[in-house]
């Protein structure tokens, strides 16, 4: 009996579409990397997204089932950081906690693996998001210095001690930092991307034109108080000190100042440069979904309402960056609507040249017909409904946690500037793609 | 009958003897429970199959006390019987031919350590709810299980006297450090441990080995270190207690009896001492106390408890960080707000030291401090206002402004927001006139230093809910305090009965008196600090403020008022007591007070009168029996609800003498007529001010006892 009204639960969850909502986001402050963080674990910084986001839909912990962080550097001390960082905000114990990863899009992930989860009746209440302190990157030793110190445990009496310590050599002790490379090509992104705006020519003034734009509407945004309303205040013990903006907003920015940085990447032919990058930055958000039902029954207030998603995977070689114009294709086409329905749009802005690519791939036949199995283009992008209120190249990306600020962001515009649809997009390493549509809730 | 208070399991010939008391959900010391100690010690000395056996609790304490109440004695006699069975009892224990291990995990107090003193050898939990006491001395005894001569003998004198003489809790790491436990064990190899150390213990003998210094050595061990030890002892009890509680003296009877004159005379001594206090009217009034206190626990309301997740908390200030910090760690979040950022980050720093220094000690894992401190939220705007379910206002002492923020808050907050305001003296009623919500209007006064003083003053107004009261008591409780609940009036209870107390020390000043010689008077009267230090640890501009107020309008009418102006005019000259080390003492330039030595320059505002050599006792009739009047006629005006709220709230408040049992005990004490005959002899030579009231007289031409 009890079996046959799970089955029915779990069809009924299937069937009904628009039943996962999302209620509010909240985030840390981000700042570059190795500013006012570094002292930190990311657990910690997950812990003040957390219970900031508590705070602010006074939601009590008790009701939350499940809480999924994505991260991307990830400490050996903490790898479930979910765990560690929902534990510290007060979240009861009996609430399991996972951590995911998929490069930039791992909040993402974490968001769609929540929504998920309450689409099967695993959960009603879940709290996705994510944590990146790249300030607290562990750095380790060479490989072949791990081994030595691997069989060192095994050591027994003096001989083998003296053994161990003159194996040991200069080079062994130089540190080695995890970079920001691809495997598979041992290229860093930031020469993908160069390689791709090539491809795709993208203008170095077509680039810092976009930076410029980034800077100066995350600018406006936060002078009217948009981007206040998605924080938290961070204070840090022992000295308490109040962290309550982002620090990679630079809306005074000169364009010709742009104009005179080198490139980054490639010194001869590149377009990138440090302005038109996303800076490394360290922050934590989180958002709470939830479904309908459940929000009703806690009296919580949804902003707006998943209709679907998708995730893609691309050729590492050539397209690393090009996953939001495949994954835009994709989940139009599951949803049955149209780029142009949409209201708002939220791209996560890697580099400058990244997001101009894929809107140029948008807005190609060529691209259509050959890569997406299309007869013509998606659409055409309208520059002025994307990312009204600065992006990643200029309120920062913190890795793991971007993709839950894209969520939030999207559903307060959706709200502030009136409109129905809302579309996310992201790019990843590893050549992956996500994209989400949001409706805007209206009870 | 067994049954009751113990399940048997045999495991290997060691028997567990869980401690497992029926219908309680802790173990508790009864003379029942004696009783059955010794048939389950015969039990198990004549089982043959049995070899060794373990005391060890299945509740989560290992012993939690003693059931005070079940135990009585009015004569010399009445409790003799009962100490001398628990301690033949105690010693078939300790020479018995079988082992006996005591196994504990959680809190063991009085009997909890002394029946494990009397076994073979001691395991504990390293668990941090472990804990051991001989708590006694609070309550005016002594440890009568054989404390004061099994405890100096295992841990040395030194150690023993620390423990008994000042009751405290002594954690596991600490109890194996000074040799009272002999192993410590996680909690859940408690029983495989206990159950090999008694097996070991079967043909061996446990050695002991503690590291003990050479002094340490000296002072525990040789006659003559002793007796420097008795020394210095006895002149610190003396120092503290100013001979006004006879226990700790009797503690340190016992044990040097008992190490000079062997044990048989030192158990002697203690069953003799032990009725002693039993009978004595100091430790009855402690007990009394203690009563009063745990029946306080009892929220009367409970019923109408309403939803307290949020706790906010108007203004940061030494206040307001105080009351944050006793919230910390309850399941409640609070938001504080200031108008000032850098007061909210100086009040976070102070409580992120106070859990870092908890940390520390282990009382707290550095997640539960991580916790702690990230329910602590700091704003300067009223952001997410609408959470706060109990708003606790302690900003600056002014009606204007406290009306103004209260209907400021009330755009932010719920309809069911509770206004809590801290204040001392102004009136709640007026504070709440334009509430929108007037029943959800409350009173909380608490007192500073907050973390430290015990009591909750709740005062609620004619318009105040229950779910109002009910909410804030509960928060009051979970916040360790003890709560007496009056209505509004002047000054409440605790200050109302304060000021004409304080008044009249300053009254004694304008005519001669002496600031050290006052307050060494009251503190030898049983008061712990005098007027004086207390006005300067409260704040000259605290008391200022709170005698220029209702309050002091209200004494100014009465006939025959006469009121001191000399704290307003300290007030006025800047002075403001401890913390800005102007006061009534003097203090060296790192605030602390230096002994013996006033401000002489106050005297100024005393008029300066030429010194007058006081008669004791008029000192301590003069103030005292002011503040015992006033009590009783807030019992007759209803301010306070009934004569153990007004006990409590004089000795927890304001530390009026502990072991006569507040105001109202010490009149059925001594009697009405008694306090009516010595005021009305006082009314004659200083004034009207100290006419009885009609409730005293009432009393006093009756044979009727507040109790």
């Amino acid at each position: 009996m009890q079996c046959e009204i799970n089955e029915k639960k779990r069809v009924l969850f299937m069937l009904e579409k628009n039943k996962i909502v999302f209620i509010d986001g909240c985030r840390t402050p981000f700042l570059r990397s190795g500013t006012e963080y570094l002292n930190l674990m990311s657990y910690e910084l997950g812990q003040f997204a957390i219970k900031g986001l508590l705070q602010k839909t006074g939601l009590d912990p008790n009701y939350v089932d499940q809480v999924i962080m994505g991260t991307v550097i990830s400490n050996v001390k903490t790898s479930n950081v979910a765990r560690e960082a929902a534990l510290a905000s007060g979240i009861p114990n009996k609430v399991h906690c996972q951590t995911v990863t998929q490069a930039c899009i791992s909040a993402n992930r974490a968001i769609c693996n929540g929504i998920n989860e309450i689409t099967v009746g695993n959960a009603d209440v879940v709290i996705a998001g994510g944590v990146e302190n790249t300030s607290d990157t562990p750095i380790g030793f060479p490989k072949k210095m791990r081994n030595k110190l691997f069989s060192a445990q095994k050591i027994k009496g003096l001989g083998d001690s003296l053994k161990f310590i003159f194996s040991l050599r200069p080079s062994d002790f130089i540190p080695v930092r995890p970079a920001v490379a691809e495997y598979t090509t041992g290229r860093t992104m930031g020469q993908d991307c160069d390689i791709m705006a090539a491809r795709y020519e993208i203008s170095r003034d077509q680039q810092d034109d976009f930076a410029l734009r980034s800077h100066q509407l995350a600018g406006i945004a936060e002078t009217k108080g948009y981007l206040k309303n998605e924080m938290c205040e961070v204070s840090l013990e022992p000295k308490f000190k109040v962290i309550k903006t982002d620090n990679g907003i630079r809306p005074n920015s000169k364009r010709e100042k742009l104009a005179s940085l080198r490139a980054a990447f490639d010194k001869k032919h590149g377009t990138l440069t440090a302005a038109n990058s996303s800076f490394l930055t360290d922050g934590a958000a989180a958002s709470l979904i939830a479904s309908e039902s459940k929000a009703k029954e806690l009296g919580l207030n949804p902003k707006s309402i998943i209709i679907d998603y998708a995730f893609t995977g691309q050729d590492l070689e050539d397209e690393l960056l090009l996953g939001p114009a495949y994954a835009i294709s994709k989940v139009l086409d599951k949803s049955g609507l149209s780029l142009d329905q949409m209201d708002v749009i939220e791209l996560h802005e890697a580099f400058a040249g990244q997001v101009l690519s894929n809107i140029k791939c948008l807005e190609s036949d060529d691209f259509a017909k050959e890569k997406l199995g299309r007869d013509k283009a998606v659409g055409k992008i309208d520059i002025g409904k994307v990312n009204k209120w600065g992006g990643s190249l200029s309120i920062g990306h913190p890795f793991g946690a971007t993709g839950s600020r894209l969520l939030t962001t999207a559903s307060n515009r959706l709200h502030v500037e009136g409109g129905k649809y809302a579309l996310i997009a992201a790019c990843a390493a590893g050549a992956h793609g996500h994209a989400m549509i949001i409706k805007k809730y209206e009870a | 009958m067994i049954d009751n208070y113990f399940t048997k399991e045999v495991s290997d010939g060691v028997a567990f003897l869980y401690l497992n008391q029926k219908d309680s959900k802790v173990n508790i010391v009864s003379p029942s429970l004696i009783d059955v100690f010794g048939q389950i010690i015969d039990q198990i000395i004549s089982d043959d199959s049995i070899k060794a056996a373990v005391f060890i609790s299945a509740k989560k304490d290992f012993i939690a006390g003693a059931d005070i109440q079940s135990f009585k004695a009015e004569e010399v006699g009445d409790f003799q019987p009962i100490s001398r069975k628990g301690h033949l009892l105690l010693s078939r224990l300790e020479n018995s031919p079988k082992p006996f291990v005591a196994a504990i995990h959680g809190t063991a107090y009085g009997l909890g350590v002394e029946l494990p003193l009397a076994c073979s050898a001691r395991i504990a939990s390293n668990h941090r709810s472990t804990k051991f006491a001989l708590p006694e001395v609070k309550l005016g005894l002594l440890p009568g299980g054989g404390g004061t001569q099994r405890l100096p003998r295992l841990i040395g004198l030194q150690a023993s006297l620390d423990m008994m003489l000042t009751g405290k809790n002594i954690f596991a790491r600490k109890a194996k450090k000074i040799g009272l436990i002999d192993e410590l064990v996680h909690h859940s190899k408690l029983k495989i441990a206990s159950k090999n150390l008694a097996l070991s213990l079967v043909n061996n003998t446990l050695r002991r080995k503690r590291k003990v210094s050479f002094l340490n050595k000296f002072l525990d061990s040789t006659s003559i270190g002793r007796s420097i030890v008795y020394k210095e002892a006895r002149k610190k009890v003396m120092r503290q207690t100013l001979g006004n509680y006879p226990a700790p003296l009797e503690i340190l009877n016992c044990v040097e009896t008992g190490l000079k004159q062997g044990q048989k005379q030192g158990y002697e001594a203690e069953v003799i001492k032990f009725e002693e206090l039993m009978i004595g009217s100091v430790s009855k009034e402690l007990r009394n106390l203690f009563f009063a206190m745990t029946a306080k626990k009892k929220n009367p309301w409970s019923s109408d408890i309403g939803k307290l997740n949020t706790l906010g908390i108007l203004g940061a200030g030494f206040m307001g960080s105080g009351i944050a910090e006793v919230s910390l760690n309850k399941g409640i979040d609070i938001v504080m707000k200031d108008v000032n950022a850098n007061t909210i980050q100086t009040a976070k720093k102070h409580l992120w030291k106070n859990l870092s220094k908890q940390v520390k000690r282990k009382s707290l894992t550095k997640l539960e401090a991580k916790n702690a401190i990230t329910a602590v939220r700091g704003q300067v705007d009223y952001s997410d206002f609408d959470k706060i379910d109990v708003l606790v206002e302690a900003v600056f002492e002014d009606m204007e402004m406290k009306q103004k923020i209260l209907a400021e808050v009330e755009q932010y907050t719920n309809d069911d927001f509770i206004f809590a305001t801290n204040t001392s003296a102004l009136s709640i009623e007026e504070i709440g006139k334009y509430a929108k919500h007037p029943e959800n209007v409350i009173g909380l006064h608490y007192f500073s230093p907050v973390s430290k003083m015990p009591l909750l003053e709740i005062v609620r107004t004619a318009h105040t809910s229950n779910r109002t009261i009910a909410t804030c008591y509960d928060l009051g409780l979970n916040q360790g305090k003890t709560n007496i609940v009056v209505n509004n009036g002047p000054g409440f209870y605790v200050n109302r009965i304060l000021a004409p107390y304080l008044n009249e020390a300053m009254l004694l000043l304008e005519e001669g008196g002496d600031i050290i010689e006052i307050d060494n008077t009251m503190k030898a009267y049983g008061f712990p600090v005098g007027p004086f230090a207390l006005m300067d640890e409260v704040g000259i501009d605290v008391g200022a403020h709170v005698m220029t107020g209702d309050l002091a309008e209200m004494f100014k009418r009465r006939k025959g008022a006469v009121m001191s102006e000399g704290l307003l005019k300290m007030n006025q000259a800047g002075f403001k007591g401890r913390k800005n080390i102007k006061g009534f003492l003097a203090y060296n330039k790192k605030g602390k007070k230096i002994r013996g030595k006033a401000n002489e320059s106050v005297y100024e505002f005393f008029d300066k009168p030429l010194k007058v050599k006081f008669d004791l006792s008029d000192i301590q009739l003069r103030t005292t029996l002011l503040m015992v009047n006033e009590a009783v006629l807030c019992f007759q005006e209803g301010i306070i609800e009934s004569p153990q709220d007004g006990d409590l709230g004089a000795i927890f408040g304001i530390g009026f003498r502990p072991f006569t049992g507040g105001p109202f005990r010490y009149l059925d004490q001594v009697g009405s007529d008694y306090v009516v005959k010595e005021l009305e002899r006082l009314k004659k030579l200083y004034g009207d001010r100290f006419s009885p009231c009609d409730l005293l007289l009432q009393y006093a031409k009756s044979t009727n006892s507040f109790y």
